[in-house]
C-alpha cells in the first residue's frame, strides 16, 4: 500500500502518518503541506507544497500511490482568513480530486476527512443527523458554504470514478490532549462559559479514534461516508460537571458575538459555527460507522472525563518538554546519508 | 476487498449503551430536574389540584415504543405532565414517556433549558423514529400542537384539525400501536378567554392570552391553574401493522386513520362530559 497523506502539517495528518509507519505492509507514506511536519515522523517523507493539482498528480503518478488521505480540510475559521479557508477547502479539494482522477490513475481510494459541520446548527435540527439528511436551511457561514461544496466535489468525483474507493468521515467535534481546538480552549478557561437559558447537545470524539476511524478508513474498504463521533450525547452542564467547572451563562442570548469579544483577551477564539453550537447543539447518528466495524474506544462522556485528567495535570507538566521543530537538513540526513546506519527490520530511533 | 466482519443490518444494535452514572439522557432528559419537579410541584397538582383519575392506563403497551396521542388545552397545557404522571403513578411497568414539542422551544432561551430536561423532543419525524422504532419508547404527542391550546374558552373540548396526519405515519413507519387519550379538565384548568396578537408579536411568544391570572399577574400568572378536576381515559390501542407493507404511502389511508382517530377521542369527550356533573368535582 502506497499512501498519500495531504496536510500533513494538521494535527490528524501527522498523527495519521505515524500510525501508518508502524505498519510494514504499508511501503511509502508521503506527507504533503504547505507548512512543515508538527510532530516526529521516522519514515514518512514530507514534500512541501501547496494544493496546486499539477504538481500533486506528479507526485502521485511517480510514487504510484494507490491510497490518498485528504485531512487538510479548515474546520475552524478563526485559523484561517475567509479567502484563505475559501482557497484551502474549496480549490483544495478541487485540485487534489483532480490530481487522483483520470484514466491512468493509480489511485483506488481516497479518504476525506470531513466535518459535522456539513450539518450546521438550527433551532428544527433532528436531534441525531443520519449521513442521509440535509441541513434545513442553506449554510449560514462562509466556511459552511465551503464544507458544502467540498463534499459535494467528493461525492461527484466518487459517481464519476466508480473504481475508486471514496470515503467520506464527517467528525464531530475533536476533544484530546494534543488538540488545539476551539472547545479546548474554552474547556480550559476557569469557568465554562455558556449562553443564558441554553444547554446545547454536544457530542465528542477523542483524538485517538479520529486517527483510528481514519487508519481503519485507510486499511479496510468503508466507501460512502460516516458520521464519526463517540456515543452517547452530553448537555454542556454535564460536560462542565465531568470537567469539574462551574458553568457560567455569562454569555446574552441576544447579542452573543459581542459578548465573547473579550474572551478574545483570554485566547478564546468563538468562531460563528461553534457560537451556534452553543446555542442550538448538535447530535450525529454514529450507527452506520459502528455497524462497519470502525472501533470507538471512548464514549462522549470518556472523551470529556480524558479531557478533564489532562487538564489537572497540564498545569503541572507544562514544561515538561521542547515542542517538536521539523528541521530539513536533520530529516534528510537521518534518511538519506550513507552514515546512517539503518536497520530494516528494527530501525534505530531517530532523534528529531 | 477484505472482508468485514458480517455486520447485523438492523441499526438498533448499534445504539449507545446505557452510561449508569450519567443522570442525563442523550435527548437532553434530566432525572434530576424531574425529579424535583416531580416531588415538588406535580405530584401536589396530579394528587391534590386536579385530583386526577386515570382509566384504561394498561392501553399503554408495558415494552416497545408507542405513541400516546391526546387532546390539547389550557395555555400553559398542563395534561402534558398529568398524561406523563398517569403513566408513572398508575403503570404496573412505568416508564418515561417523551414529548414532543414544537421546535420554537429549542430556540428561545425561557425554555430551551428547562423543556428537554423534563421530557420535551422537538417535533421532528426523524426524532420521533429513532424514540419508537429504535430506542421503542412512548412518545406522546398533541396532533392539534398549538391550535389547542390558543383556543379560546368558548371553544373547549372541540378538537382542533389533527395536523396533517404526521403523527399516524410516524406511528407506521416505526410499526407501534397508537394509543388515544381523552383528558378533560385541562380546559377549565388555565381557560384563554382573549389572544392578544400584537403583544404576541412584541413578546415573540408563541401566543399571547388573556387568562384569569394572565397577564395581570405577570409570569407568576402562568403557574395559577384552576383546581378543574381531571380525568385521564386511556382508549383502545390502533395497531399499525394491520394495513400490509409501508401503508403510510398511501396518503388517503393515512388522513383516514387520523380522522378515525380524532373522531374517537371527540366521542370519548363528549361521553365523559355529558357524565361530568360538576367542573371542580367531576
Amino acid at each position: 500500500m502506497r499512501v498519500l497523506v495531504t496536510g500533513i502539517s494538521s494535527f490528524w495528518g501527522g498523527r495519521l502518518a505515524q500510525a501508518l509507519e508502524r505498519d510494514p505492509s504499508i511501503e511509502v507514506i508521503v506527507g504533503v503541506s504547505p507548512e512543515d511536519p508538527t510532530c516526529e515522523l521516522e519514515r514518512t517523507e514530507y514534500v512541501r507544497v501547496g494544493t496546486q493539482h499539477a504538481l500533486l498528480r506528479r507526485i502521485v503518478q511517480a510514487a504510484q500511490i494507490d491510497t490518498v488521505v485528504d485531512s487538510r480540510l479548515i474546520v475552524d475559521s478563526t485559523t484561517a482568513s475567509a479567502r484563505a479557508a475559501h482557497e484551502a477547502n474549496v480549490i483544495g479539494t478541487m485540485n487534489i480530486l483532480a490530481a487522483c482522477s483520470g484514466p491512468d490513475s493509480p489511485v483506488r481510494k481516497f479518504v476525506f476527512k470531513s466535518t459535522a459541520h456539513y450539518y450546521g446548527c438550527e433551532q428544527d435540527d433532528p436531534a441525531y443527523f443520519t449521513e442521509r439528511m440535509q441541513r434545513p436551511h442553506p449554510p449560514r457561514t462562509g466556511l459552511e458554504r465551503d464544507i458544502v461544496e467540498a463534499e459535494k466535489a467528493v461525492t461527484s468525483f466518487a459517481e464519476r470514478n466508480t473504481g475508486v474507493t471514496v470515503t467520506a468521515l464527517r467528525f464531530v467535534n475533536g476533544l484530546g490532549p494534543e488538540l488545539k481546538t476551539a472547545h479546548a480552549s474554552l474547556f480550559s478557561l476557569p469557568v465554562v462559559p455558556s449562553i443564558l437559558g441554553f444547554d446545547p447537545r454536544y457530542q465528542f470524539i477523542h483524538e485517538d479514534d479520529i486517527v483510528g476511524v481514519l487508519e481503519h478508513a485507510v486499511r479496510e474498504d468503508l466507501p460512502g461516508i460516516y458520521n464519526a463521533a463517540g456515543d452517547g450525547v452530553l448537555v454542556l452542564s454535564e460536560v462542565a460537571s465531568l470537567l469539574g467547572k462551574p458553568l457560567a451563562p455569562l454569555l446574552p442570548p441576544w447579542g452573543t458575538a459581542l459578548a465573547l469579544e473579550p474572551l478574545k483577551l483570554l485566547g478564546v477564539q468563538v468562531p460563528p459555527e461553534m457560537r451556534s453550537q452553543l446555542r442550538f447543539g448538535r447530535g450525529v447518528d454514529n450507527r452506520k460507522l459502528k455497524a462497519a466495524g470502525v472501533p470507538l474506544r471512548y464514549t462522549t462522556r470518556e472523551t470529556v472525563q480524558a479531557y478533564a485528567e489532562h487538564l489537572r495535570v497540564a498545569a503541572i507538566k507544562r514544561d515538561a518538554g521542547e515542542p517538536y521543530r521539523y528541521e530539513r537538513e536533520v530529516e534528510e540526513f537521518l534518511r538519506y546519508s550513507p552514515s546512517v546506519r539503518r536497520s530494516s527490520d528494527a530501525p534505530a530511533k531517530l532523534q528529531g | 476487498m477484505k472482508q468485514l466482519p458480517a455486520p447485523s443490518d438492523d441499526l438498533r444494535d448499534y445504539l449507545p449503551a446505557i452510561e449508569p452514572e450519567r443522570q442525563v439522557s442523550d435527548w437532553g432528559r434530566s432525572e434530576r430536574v424531574e425529579g424535583l419537579l416531580d416531588r415538588t410541584i406535580y405530584d401536589f397538582l396530579y394528587h391534590y389540584w386536579f385530583r386526577c383519575e386515570v382509566e384504561g392506563v394498561g392501553h399503554v403497551p408495558a415494552d416497545g415504543g408507542a405513541l400516546l396521542v391526546s387532546n390539547h388545552s389550557g395555555a400553559l397545557p398542563p395534561d402534558a405532565t398529568m398524561i406523563l404522571k398517569a403513566v408513572k403513578e398508575e403503570h404496573p411497568r412505568p416508564r418515561p414517556v417523551h414529548l414532543t414539542v414544537e421546535h420554537f422551544f429549542k430556540g428561545n432561551p425561557l425554555f430551551s433549558m428547562l423543556v428537554p430536561k423534563i421530557g420535551g423532543v422537538p417535533a421532528h419525524p426523524a426524532n420521533v423514529q429513532r424514540l419508537l422504532y429504535d430506542e421503542g419508547q412512548l412518545v406522546l404527542v398533541f396532533p392539534e400542537g398549538r391550535k389547542g391550546t390558543e383556543k379560546l374558552y368558548k371553544d373547549r373540548y372541540r378538537l382542533r384539525r389533527f395536523g396533517r396526519g404526521g403523527f399516524v405515519e410516524a406511528a407506521m413507519r416505526a410499526q407501534v400501536p397508537i394509543v388515544p387519550i381523552a383528558l378533560v379538565g385541562a380546559e377549565e384548568s388555565m381557560p384563554v378567554f382573549a389572544q392578544i396578537g400584537a403583544l404576541q408579536r412584541l413578546t415573540g411568544l408563541l401566543y399571547f392570552p388573556v387568562t384569569p391570572t394572565f397577564p395581570h399577574l405577570g409570569l407568576l400568572g402562568f403557574l395559577g391553574y384552576l383546581p378543574a378536576k381531571f380525568r385521564i381515559r386511556f382508549l383502545e390501542p390502533i395497531p399499525t401493522d394491520q394495513w400490509g407493507a409501508e401503508p403510510w404511502h398511501d396518503r388517503g389511508l393515512v388522513q383516514g386513520v387520523a380522522d378515525d382517530i380524532r373522531g374517537r377521542i371527540q366521542e370519548e369527550l363528549h361521553e365523559m362530559l355529558a357524565k361530568r356533573t360538576s367542573v371542580w368535582f367531576g
